[in-house]
């Protein structure tokens, strides 16, 4: 007791007690040990997901060709590069539909709307995203699909000279450009959330400084908002490209892809994403076609790992360097 | 005299009248409806609306820059674009809640919720076993990591502040919160394919998955909240000669209780909807299974999508089925949801 009495106060509030164990007090040691312990299994987790991944991914990865050709879906770089260009091209298609209406709402709720409606208007935005991935895909193939084809037919008739538009028109309207719409209305609410984060957080002496000089509203926003704001769109563009890529359900149930690289939207021949191949065959598999999907799953896991890892680098050198203030 | 009259007239000229927004969104709008007969000769209500909404944007463009010039006509058209971009947002929102309720509604029954899909062919049957499925695979889920998660958050609040580990925790677990569902579902999958044999399926494999894409939610919003606690609370209980790890106990946690619950309550609801990792990893049945760790079992998300993707011959049955499926997904996340904020926001801490 004495030893504790005579101790020198530690300069760091934070430090607390000693943390040293004491020998008569062995709950110290055992709940730092837990809580450590605690934060090491996560990393072994993650270990263990990337290891486990390579493991049985790898007979694939390396397996003769001819092997994968009779026993699994064929060559393996050959056979997942359209689905790698499927993720991609969903995901960015999305992306173009979502930025500019996130962008949108997120300044609707920072800086249009009314204060008082302010709050429950970002409320129910957030329910879009609370909405489970396999309601949207069911939505999105049964009501979306039919009521966007006669658009689709309108596009393809009057723009069909866009390569984009050309083709056949799908019948069911079960194409990539319905399942990137679908997929924008989920990645809608991370782009909002974040943006509308970024926009409230615009310093406010700049923006009534901009007003003072006579500045509209939209000059205002212009010169003192998206000007701060800009790495933050880019990391939450960047986190919605992530959930799209490895987005698996809404994709699933609404597209009807197969394996090919077409830029063509409208027509009834889609690339299909990795996450939705693996979905739609995984059941369904054995022996190494089920290490071929395992192997795609890593490379999709690749695909988002740089994705958000760009995204978290560009949030982490905005705090750096938040210059605003 | 005549320069004071053109002061005067340029404080009230160079002004729009405000009846200018109601009468010409009212003319686009008849406009746009008259247009879009005249173009498809039926009433094609988004064409419409369309229609309305460009040349809503047109007659104000022109009617502005005409009467208060081009820098306020470029700040309306923001506004206009901007309140379009989240009156664009509602559709599908709405049309989602109005087609779930409206198409979930004539099956969400009795026997939805007392019968299981055993022996179930065409019409009939229910979800009761995907219902404790899903109860069951994420009971689990959250078993697993809840202590994880949490303990993860005090190492990372309490003990190991701004050291190597911690950073390196953290920054895993942003990783952790990019995986993909599906990747997670491949994980559970082949670590009991490791663990039980090649193929195995099973609810705990769920689990694990969900477990994945639990414990960073759970982190993130622990850490958050530990970090609101009052460091005073802290100084307070070892003045008094409290060992830290009692403090925490005794002290940082009561005080944060109710955030804390409310960010596990929010990551179940997170977790609860999650369909992929359970399609690969605990599989489908008809029947109830109440042992987690064998056999496949069927969860609510994957029950929703193994009656649209494989329907019988009576396609209909399936997909009623399917919408009173969604229907009861949505209102437990939205109950979830509901719950973890008015938890947060009743017994907040009260850091007078």
């Amino acid at each position: 007791m004495t030893e504790k009495l005579t101790r020198p106060p530690t300069a760091d509030p934070d430090a607390g007690p000693p943390a040293q164990a004491d020998p008569r007090r062995p709950g110290e040691a055992i709940f730092r040990g837990l809580a450590t312990g605690a934060g090491i299994t996560i990393l072994v987790i993650l270990a263990l997901v990337a290891s486990f991944l390579l493991v049985q991914g790898s007979p694939a990865l390396f397996a003769d060709p001819a092997k994968l050709a009779s026993q699994g879906y064929g060559e393996f770089a050959s056979w997942v590069l359209p689905y790698a260009f499927g993720t991609v091209w969903a995901a960015l298609l999305a992306l173009l539909l979502a930025v500019p209406v996130a962008i949108g709402i997120a300044l609707f709720i920072s800086h249009y709307a009314p204060r008082r409606l302010a709050q429950p208007l970002g409320y129910v935005i957030d329910l879009l995203a609370a909405v489970p991935s396999v309601v949207f895909g069911l939505w999105g193939s049964l009501v979306l699909a039919p009521a966007v084809r006669p658009l689709y037919e309108a596009l393809n008739a009057h723009l069909g000279f866009i390569p984009l538009f050309a083709g056949q028109v799908s019948g069911t309207g079960r194409t990539i450009l319905t399942a990137a719409i679908v997929l924008a209305t989920m990645i809608l609410p991370i782009i909002t959330s974040l943006c509308r984060e970024v926009f409230l957080q615009a310093p406010r002496l700049h923006e009534e400084a901009a007003l003072a000089l006579g500045a509209t509203r939209w000059e205002m926003i212009k010169m003192a908002v998206l000007p701060f704001a800009r790495p933050g769109i880019i990391a939450a563009i960047m986190l919605g490209l992530g959930r799209a890529l490895g987005e698996t359900m809404a994709v699933t149930m609404v597209l009807s892809g197969s394996r090919n690289i077409t830029f063509e939207l409208l027509t009834s021949q889609n690339p299909n994403t990795i996450a939705a191949t693996i979905a739609q065959n995984f059941p369904e598999a054995f022996g190494l076609k089920t290490n071929q999907l395992i192997a795609a799953g890593l490379v999709l896991f690749v695909i988002t790992l740089a994705v958000n890892s760009i995204a978290r680098w560009i949030v982490a050198r905005r705090a750096e360097y938040s210059g605003a203030n | 005299m005549a320069t004071i009259v053109h002061a005067a007239e340029t404080l009230t000229a160079g002004r729009l009248p405000r009846a200018t927004v109601p009468v010409s969104l009212v003319g686009s709008v008849l406009l746009g409806y008259a247009l879009a007969i005249l173009f498809t000769g039926g009433a094609n209500i988004g064409l419409a609306v369309a229609l309305a909404y460009l040349l809503f944007l047109l007659v104000m463009e022109i009617a502005t820059r005409v009467v208060e010039g081009p820098r306020q006509a470029s700040d309306r058209r923001a506004t206009n674009l901007v309140v379009g971009a989240f009156v664009l947002a509602l559709l599908p929102l709405g049309s989602l809640v109005w087609e779930v309720l409206s198409k979930g509604i004539p099956r969400f029954d009795v026997p939805f919720f007392s019968q299981s899909m055993r022996n179930v062919v065409g019409a009939g049957g229910g979800a009761i076993h995907a219902v404790w499925g899903t109860v069951y695979v994420t009971g689990m889920a959250t078993l697993i990591s809840v202590p994880i998660g949490l303990l993860t958050a005090i190492y990372l609040a309490e003990y190991g502040v701004r050291n190597r580990l911690s950073k390196a925790i953290t920054f895993f677990v942003d990783v952790m919160t990019g995986v993909p569902s599906i990747v997670a579902g491949l994980f559970a999958y082949a670590l009991m394919g490791l663990l039980l044999g090649p193929g195995s399926r099973s609810g705990f494999a769920g689990s694990i998955a969900l477990s994945v894409l639990m414990i960073p939610v759970v982190v993130r919003s622990s850490e958050e909240l530990l970090k609101l606690v009052p460091n005073e609370l802290r100084e307070a209980a070892y003045a008094l000669g409290v060992p830290k790890w009692l403090t925490i106990v005794k002290v940082v946690l009561p005080t944060a209780v109710s955030g804390l619950v409310s960010g596990v309550i929010l990551a179940i609801a997170r977790v609860i909807g999650e369909t992929a990792p359970l399609l690969i990893a605990a599989g489908f049945t008809a029947s109830m299974n109440n042992n987690l760790f064998e056999n496949p079992m069927m969860t609510l998300p994957v029950f929703v999508y193994d009656s649209y993707a494989h329907p019988g011959t009576d396609v209909q049955a399936y997909w009623d089925r399917a919408w009173a499926g969604a229907l009861t997904l949505i209102l437990i996340v939205m109950i979830l949801n509901l719950a973890g904020r008015l938890i947060a926001r009743r017994f907040a801490p009260k850091t007078r």
